[in-house]
């Protein structure tokens, strides 16, 4: 399992770039790793969601699907894909601190 | 007299009764089912409705004909199901107490929760296969047609049967060749997965089957509408793939009842146990077949396989007796590809599917995930097994409900 520093921080990583501790995930991070997926600046909307699946991914211990996400949070797949452009369901997970969206079965 | 109910009379739901029926003491025991339709569909024939292969007539059958002795069947849906008080509202107005209840309220298809579907072109140039009277209209739809891009979109997942979508088009790209039309039709798969199927071993092999069978797959597709007039569908992140003929698996969801009752999470799916499938928060709710949430495929041999545990578990657990973690998630999908043959996958929670042969070492005399002709034969064979021993409640020989290594080979 490689490491890497974020936002002054050492963290684990897989070879896709998720963290794999999502206890290691502080709010400097989602900050940065944002800024990996081309978001330059978290709005209160983007926190909305980023908070929302915090919340969903420690008590599950894993990453919520989009259809979780918009039933959590209120907002549409339309606004989540404007928020979080391409994959948004990948996409906040990644900046969340958790892992790959296992998708199904 | 205990009473033990039965939501829903399909696949999962008759297995269950027809099983328990066998292994409980029926003088001790009232076993009721309540299904408000009074036709039992053999789903896994819709996919060869298309294609002419199956008629309407091989694909469905009377409820009736598979209610054990001293079970009854009434004819009615469930309005909600009361957990607290340990009983459920039917629609006939009838109240029904229960001391065990068994969901199997399966899912069903929402094509009008994504725009433009079923609209003005449903039956038209927009099709599914999802249904019985569908897949009828699809296979006329298929008969007279000269030609163009057929696009098979798969709205959202989690679906019932995943390998049904990939069977379509192998089936179509057989069929299209046999007419002597193949190099007139272009065959697109748009799925919100990132490839083929949703395990990568499996992905990898039947994205290359894909591929030599010149289907082009258009991944990671999220459908936000369909445009009917242009004839085109769009993804949310702006995608447009142009279709002449569309079949579409409309969004996928548990009954409405079970959100009704708040018992479901955000698709109507209950949250259950996954390895003893009591419904999360009760002791004496069993869920079984589609209506679960549990991270399995959503397949008949994963009801039948939830079943055997089951019957296992049910009988010493009424007598206070601790459920056993039997279920480890086996499934097993005969895939069918086409010219005569077809592909196996097995697998479970733990272990995605591998390459090798079923259920014997070197014998078989199925190949997992490789093409031949006794998988084909496995899979139109499986109708004849579905009606006589699943639907009966007996168990297939040989076969035990746990999956085995034996016969797999590791793969990296
Ligand atoms: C095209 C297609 C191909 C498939 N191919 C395969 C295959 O090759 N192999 C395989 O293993 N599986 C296959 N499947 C999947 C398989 O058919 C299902 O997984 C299986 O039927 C699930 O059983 P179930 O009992 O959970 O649901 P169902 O069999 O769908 O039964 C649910 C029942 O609940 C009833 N119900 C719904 N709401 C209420 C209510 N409010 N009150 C009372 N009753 C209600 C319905 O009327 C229905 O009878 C296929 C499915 C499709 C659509």
């Amino acid at each position: 399992m490689a490491t890497r520093t974020i936002a002054g921080k050492t963290v684990q990583v897989n070879d896709e770039g998720f963290m794999t501790n999502p206890a290691e995930w502080t709010k400097e991070i989602a900050v940065e790793l944002a800024k990996e997926e081309g978001i330059e600046e978290l709005t209160e909307q983007h926190w909305k969601v980023i908070d929302f699946c915090r919340q969903a991914g420690m008590s599950s211990g894993k990453a919520p699907t989009l259809r979780q996400i918009t039933t959590g949070t209120g907002l549409s797949t339309k606004e989540l894909f404007a928020l979080f452009p391409k994959g948004p369901a990948k996409k906040v997970a990644r900046i969340s601190g958790l892992g790959k969206p296992e998708g199904c079965v | 007299m205990k009473k033990l109910v039965i939501l829903g009379a399909g696949t999962a739901g008759t297995m269950a009764a027809n099983r328990l029926s066998r292994v409980l003491n029926t003088s001790e025991w009232e076993i009721t089912l309540v299904d408000p339709n009074p036709v039992h569909y053999y789903q896994p024939g819709f996919l060869f409705i298309p294609f002419g292969i199956y008629k309407k007539e091989d694909a469905f059958k009377p409820k009736q004909a598979f209610i054990p002795r001293g079970g009854k069947l009434i004819q009615t849906a469930v309005e909600e199901i009361l957990p607290t008080q340990n009983r459920v509202r039917l629609a006939n107005g009838e109240t029904l107490s229960y001391d065990y209840l068994i969901i199997a309220t399966g899912t069903d298809i929402y094509p009008e929760e994504t725009p433009g579907l079923a609209e003005h072109e449903w039956g038209k140039s927009i099709h599914t296969f999802y249904s019985l009277d569908s897949a009828v209209a699809l296979a006329d739809a298929l008969r007279n047609w000269k030609g163009g891009r057929l696009v098979v979109n798969v709205v959202e997942n989690p679906i019932k049967c995943p390998v049904a979508p990939l069977e379509f088009l192998f089936l179509a790209d057989w069929y299209f060749t046999q007419r002597g039309i193949r190099d007139r039709v272009e065959l697109i798969y748009a799925t919100p997965l990132p490839g083929a199927f949703t395990k990568p071993i499996a992905s990898r092999l039947l994205g290359d089957t894909l591929e030599k069978r010149r289907i082009r797959v258009e991944p990671e597709f999220m459908i936000m509408e369909v445009n009917p007039d242009a004839k085109k569908i769009v993804s949310y992140d702006e995608r447009e793939v142009e279709y002449d003929l569309l079949v579409s698996i409309p969004l996928n969801k548990g009954a409405e009842v079970i959100g009704r009752s708040g018992l479901g999470d955000e698709l109507n799916y209950v949250p259950t146990d996954k390895h003893t499938l009591l419904a999360e928060g009760y002791d004496n709710i069993f869920v079984l077949g589609d209506a679960t949430n549990v991270p399995a495929s959503k397949a008949g041999a994963t009801a039948h396989y939830e079943v055997d545990t089951l019957a296992e578990n049910f009988p010493r657990y009424v007598q206070g007796k601790p459920l056993e973690p039997l279920f480890d998630g086996h499934a097993n999908c005969f895939v069918e590809t086409g010219f005569g043959k077809g592909m196996l996958l097995d697998f479970n929670y733990n272990t995605e599917p591998l390459p090798g042969t079923y259920p014997l070492p070197f014998v078989g005399p199925f190949s997992l995930l490789k093409e031949s002709v006794i998988n084909h034969w496995g899979k139109l064979g499986f109708r004849w097994m579905y009606w006589n021993i699943l639907m009966k409640g007996l168990p297939i020989p040989f076969l035990p409900a746990q999956m085995s290594m034996v016969g797999k080979q590791k793969v990296n």
